[in-house]
């Protein structure tokens, strides 16, 4: 009889054991499932063919197809970069606060902008009223970028930049600020997240529709391939989609699908694979089911890894590596009794380490109340750097892998992504596949469900619809001051009072111009743009002219 | 047969998160009221005037970014420009303890703000059915 | 001012009221309705149909653009299904035309489908009325294409769009079942896409087995794309095309005679059977009448005939 036989008997066995103590103390509910409707079994057990396949499912970590990390050393070498997404009020406001994250510890900016910012209106525009300055610093020229990274030398840090719509923009402001800073395009370090179908399905920061919007997003890795080579020019996001409501297999699905249309689209404008996937990074949501978030990074990787060999035959092995940054779930956090906000997080923070991520941001407990004090920023900063220093779980490789319930939930999520992927190209691809309002309906879908079940009891959230006590309204919470609005205004004012006005007309007709031929790249004009000090609202007005806007698809 | 309420869902402002605005729409069309939803970027103008087409009885308004205490009240005011001041406005939102007065203050009848419960919702429109209906 | 002098200065809340009106079958719907008839008969009554997913509120969102750089004022009712078990319903179609929302020439209402007596058809007809007689030129009828209801709504109209989009796969079942008959021009949505040909090529192929008549000829078949604004100048051309021909053929006057036809028997029948559900108290009596059937002490038709010679008594009594 072979190992395995053994074990099935012995299995067969212990199952009719377990049998008769059910009938005595019956298990606590009749179907067990994961976060995400995954169901689990009572106990995960060897597999007949674990070893056979562990090459060519698992592999080593740095070694395709990357299940068990994109590093061969992974945290034993470095450890991730610790991101704290950051930004509210005026540039200087935003400015003191990242230099507070630097000094304690931080190892990488995040800037956070706000609402009319990526969505490229200027402040004293009328549809900025009473956004301005709220969800994260508001930016509307070269002068407030300045201001922005005063300070901080550029070529000592990495940046990323939540901006999707107005991407290219936001990076010529940065770009501009480093040369006048002295350091040049090539050793500039970061990411811009320039994701824009992620935002006609779940985010809604778009400006255009997805032809020009794509053609944006190609112009900027064609751009940066040769002019910034270490930047990351997209960081294709699941984050929000999870926090739309979807499931882990739909957030890693709709993900990569949209991944598979840049790619795709990249390609079609003559770029060659290589030059650009290596520079494709990925962001993910990070919730409270452990074992399922676990295996749901790990799954990621190896699909990412299937696709680009075995679909777009890249051969540059960074070219399949999944590199990805996390955040921890917003959506979970509470209102009531926010000091819980912390366990959670700190759960979180351990799945995203256990699943192997390059970078996280962990969110501060009182975001489901307002924007975050100080105290609870630092307090998120040393959640991370408790897993990081004490925990352990950093200073072995993939620390779970092998275990079998991860192992059995790694391909269940890997399978159930297939599916999705295959259901997407069938419909003729991710664009057509939003249009139709396919993924956002799957997601509105499992949303929806998931608050029935809260609101029936049915699922526990501690301190919501159990375990609740009586509280007072919470103290000390950030405000950003409303006049705010007022004082950018004049900021604003004093730039297009001191800019030259011949110079300014010239830029934006060229970048008119350039937007009426696709074959341009719009990357250097837009560059020229800023430097003559035009405005973000003004540059993405001439676009707007010339490629119309987006109007929201979905089904209800 | 019995008149039916009818509610508008809208978000204002450049918020795109739309998951409780949704919800709250398509919770409240299982509770048996027609719920007509506008989708994101809604000026305070283009709701109002939704609002008067579709002859609602109340307005809902769901807002994350923080803009609340500007775009609520510019709804109410708008509505009550048109002389549609009879139509019930509430809203929903992370919104601060420390702004619900401030907003009820200025006519916003009723805040829900996360964790609340549908069921607070229904019967916050319950108890106005009878006020809305003999309008 | 009465309520029918607010619709017919084409004052919004009182639009809103007077469908409200209709929509609820509230006391003073038949004199709102008869007050507004003289005013009406001047507006084109479009109908737009398709099966879930075909674009049609994208496409509706072109059109009013374009029909308001004709000059144009354009009202919309956008027909929804009603939950069949709570009665309720989301009304998402105006969303895709939220852009038109603060153009005062363009007024769009979300219609459910509700459980109406007589069909939501009746309250449909009553506020196309309303939008004549509040002056708006063009009154679009935008319904879901899969069943009675939505045929017996595009019948109120004087020209039927039918939209269709590839990839949805039961598209030429749908117009093999006979909703082909009720297009008089046909929409391919969505034409960016590869199978639109073969969509093209399946519809051509069902409308050449109709039988044309001069009256009403081979419907046109338009390929466009409401998202990337392509061939939305073909629809406009072939919808003017289309009603030119049917003014010139008298097939627009046939059809507003057949239409007013089908309201009055819809509204006398609905009004007899009130009148005498009212009078004999049918639902009181039903009770006993199953309990009869079911029991075997009578057979069907004896009882029927028996109880409708009763009713006539009964009524001429009073």
């Amino acid at each position: 009889m072979s190992d395995y036989q053994t074990i099935r008997e012995a299995v067969r066995q212990w199952e009719s054991n377990v049998d008769k103590v059910l009938q005595r103390f019956p298990e606590r509910k009749p179907q067990f499932c994961t976060g995400s409707g995954i169901p689990l079994e009572c106990v995960y057990l060897p597999t007949e063919q674990a070893s056979e396949h562990y090459l060519d499912k698992l592999g080593f970590p740095g070694d395709y197809p990357y299940t068990r990390g994109v590093q061969p050393t992974m945290y034993r070498g470095r450890l991730w970069t610790m991101r704290q997404y950051a930004g509210f009020g005026t540039a200087e406001e935003s400015n003191a606060r990242y230099k507070y994250l630097l000094s304690q510890g931080q190892t990488g900016l995040s800037v956070a902008f706000d609402l009319p910012t990526q969505i490229g209106y200027d402040s004293d525009d009328p549809h900025s009223v009473g956004e301005v300055g709220k969800v994260g610093v508001a930016i509307d020229t070269l002068g407030d970028m300045e201001i922005l990274f005063d300070g901080i030398p550029l070529d000592q840090v990495s940046t990323s930049m939540t901006i999707n719509a107005p991407a290219a923009v936001l990076l010529a402001f940065y770009i501009a600020v480093a040369e006048k800073q002295g350091v040049s395009k090539d050793k500039l370090r970061g990411t811009i997240q320039n994701d824009i179908l992620k935002e006609y399905i779940a985010r809604g920061t778009y400006i255009f529709p997805p032809k020009p919007s794509i053609r944006l997003i190609t112009d900027i890795f064609a751009f940066c391939s040769i002019e910034v080579p270490n930047w990351n020019t997209i960081s294709i996001s699941g984050y929000h989609i999870r926090e739309a409501g979807s499931t882990a297999v739909q957030e890693v699905a709709f993900t990569l699908a949209d991944g598979i249309e840049y790619v795709k689209a990249a390609l079609a404008a003559g770029l060659d694979i290589d030059d650009f996937a290596g520079r494709l990074s990925f962001f993910f949501n990070s919730h409270n089911d452990l074992l399922e978030e676990v295996a749901k990074f790990r799954a990621a990787r190896r699909v990412w890894a299937r696709v680009m060999q075995e679909k777009f035959h890249a051969r540059n092995p960074k070219s399949l590596m999944l590199r990805f940054h996390t955040q921890t779930a917003g959506s979970t956090l509470t209102a009531q009794q926010p000091d819980n906000n912390i366990v959670r997080v700190a759960i979180q923070t351990l799945a995203a380490v256990l699943g192997g991520t390059q970078s996280l941001h962990t969110n501060s407990r009182d975001e489901a109340l307002s924007l975050p004090s100080e105290e609870s920023v630092r307090i998120a900063l040393r959640t991370q750097q408790i897993v990081a220093y004490e925990s352990g779980v950093a200073d072995t490789i993939d620390p779970l892998g092998g275990s079998y319930a991860i192992e059995a939930l790694t391909d269940r999520i890997e399978e159930e992504t297939w599916a999705y992927l295959d259901k997407i190209e069938s419909v003729g691809g991710m664009v057509h596949a939003i249009e139709a309002g396919y993924p956002q309906k799957e997601i509105q879908d499992a949303a929806y469900a998931v608050q029935k079940q809260i609101e029936a009891g049915e699922r526990v959230v501690v301190g919501v619809n159990k375990f609740t006590v009586k509280e007072d309204a919470p103290k000390g919470l950030l405000r950003v001051d409303p006049r705010l609005r007022q004082v950018q205004i004049e900021k604003l004012q004093q730039v297009r009072a001191g800019r030259s006005a011949a110079e300014l007309e010239k830029s934006l007709h060229e970048l008119q111009t350039a937007a009426r031929d696709s074959s341009q790249n719009l990357l250097p004009v837009i560059l020229q743009a800023v430097q003559n000090y035009a405005t973000l609202g003004e540059i993405c007005n001439v676009l707007r002219q010339e490629f119309g806007e987006y109007r929201e698809s979905i089904v209800l | 047969m019995e008149r039916k309420i009818r509610i508008l869902i809208a978000k204002p402002g450049l918020d795109g998160h739309d998951r409780g605005a949704k919800y709250i729409a398509r919770a409240l069309k299982d509770a048996g009221y027609e719920v007509i939803y506008t989708g994101i970027r809604q000026s305070p103008e283009s709701i109002v005037r939704t609002a008067l087409q579709e002859d609602v009885d109340f307005v809902g308004l769901s807002l994350l970014s923080g803009a609340h205490n500007e775009l609520f009240p510019a709804v109410v005011d708008e509505l009550q420009r048109q002389g549609a001041q009879d139509v019930v406005v509430f809203g929903g939102g992370v919104i601060p303890d420390s702004d619900i007065a401030y907003l009820r203050d200025k006519g916003v009848e009723a805040v829900f703000t996360p964790g609340t419960s549908i069921s607070a919702v229904i019967d916050f429109i319950e108890a106005n059915r009878e006020r809305v209906v003999s309008r | 001012m009465t309520l029918a002098d607010g619709v017919r200065q084409g004052q919004q809340r009182a639009i809103a009221r007077a469908i409200s009106l209709v929509e609820n079958d509230l006391p003073g719907r038949e004199e709102l309705i008869d007050r507004l008839y003289p005013s009406t008969g001047k507006a084109v009554v479009l109908g737009l149909t398709g099966p879930p997913g075909a674009g049609k509120s994208t496409l509706l969102d072109r059109l009013l653009s374009e029909e308001r750089k004709a000059g144009r004022k354009a009202a919309v009712i956008a027909v929804d299904p009603s939950s069949p078990f709570t009665g309720g319903a989301l009304l998402g179609d105006r969303l895709r035309m939220q852009s038109h929302a603060l153009d005062p020439g363009v007024y769009i209402r979300s219609m459910a489908s509700r459980g109406h007596l007589g069909g939501i058809a009746g309250a449909t007809a009553d506020a196309v009325k309303i939008f004549d007689a509040a002056g708006y030129d063009r009154v679009i009828v935008e319904t879901l294409g899969v069943g009675q209801t939505e045929i017996e709504i595009a019948q109120l109209s004087d020209l039927v769009l039918l939209v269709l989009v590839p990839g949805l796969g039961d598209e030429i079942q749908a117009l093999k079942a006979g909703i082909m008959e009720i297009g008089d021009i046909y929409v391919i949505n969505k034409s960016d896409k590869d199978e639109s040909a073969r969509l093209r090529a399946e519809v051509d192929y069902v409308l050449s087995l109709a039988n044309p008549t001069p009256e009403r000829p081979v419907p046109p078949v338009v390929m466009v794309s409401a998202l990337f604004d392509r061939g939305i100048d073909d629809l406009i051309d072939s919808i003017a095309g289309r009603l030119q021909r049917y003014a010139e053929t008298g097939e627009i006057d046939r059809r507003r005679r057949l239409r007013l036809r089908r309201e009055l028997r819809q509204q006398l029948q609905s009004k007899i059977n009130d009148h005498i559900e009212r009078k004999v108290e049918i639902d009181r009596q039903m009770d006993q009448w199953v309990e009869r059937l079911i029991s075997h002490q009578e057979t069907p038709y004896a009882l029927i005939n028996r109880q409708i010679e009763w009713i006539f008594k009964e009524m001429d009594r009073s």
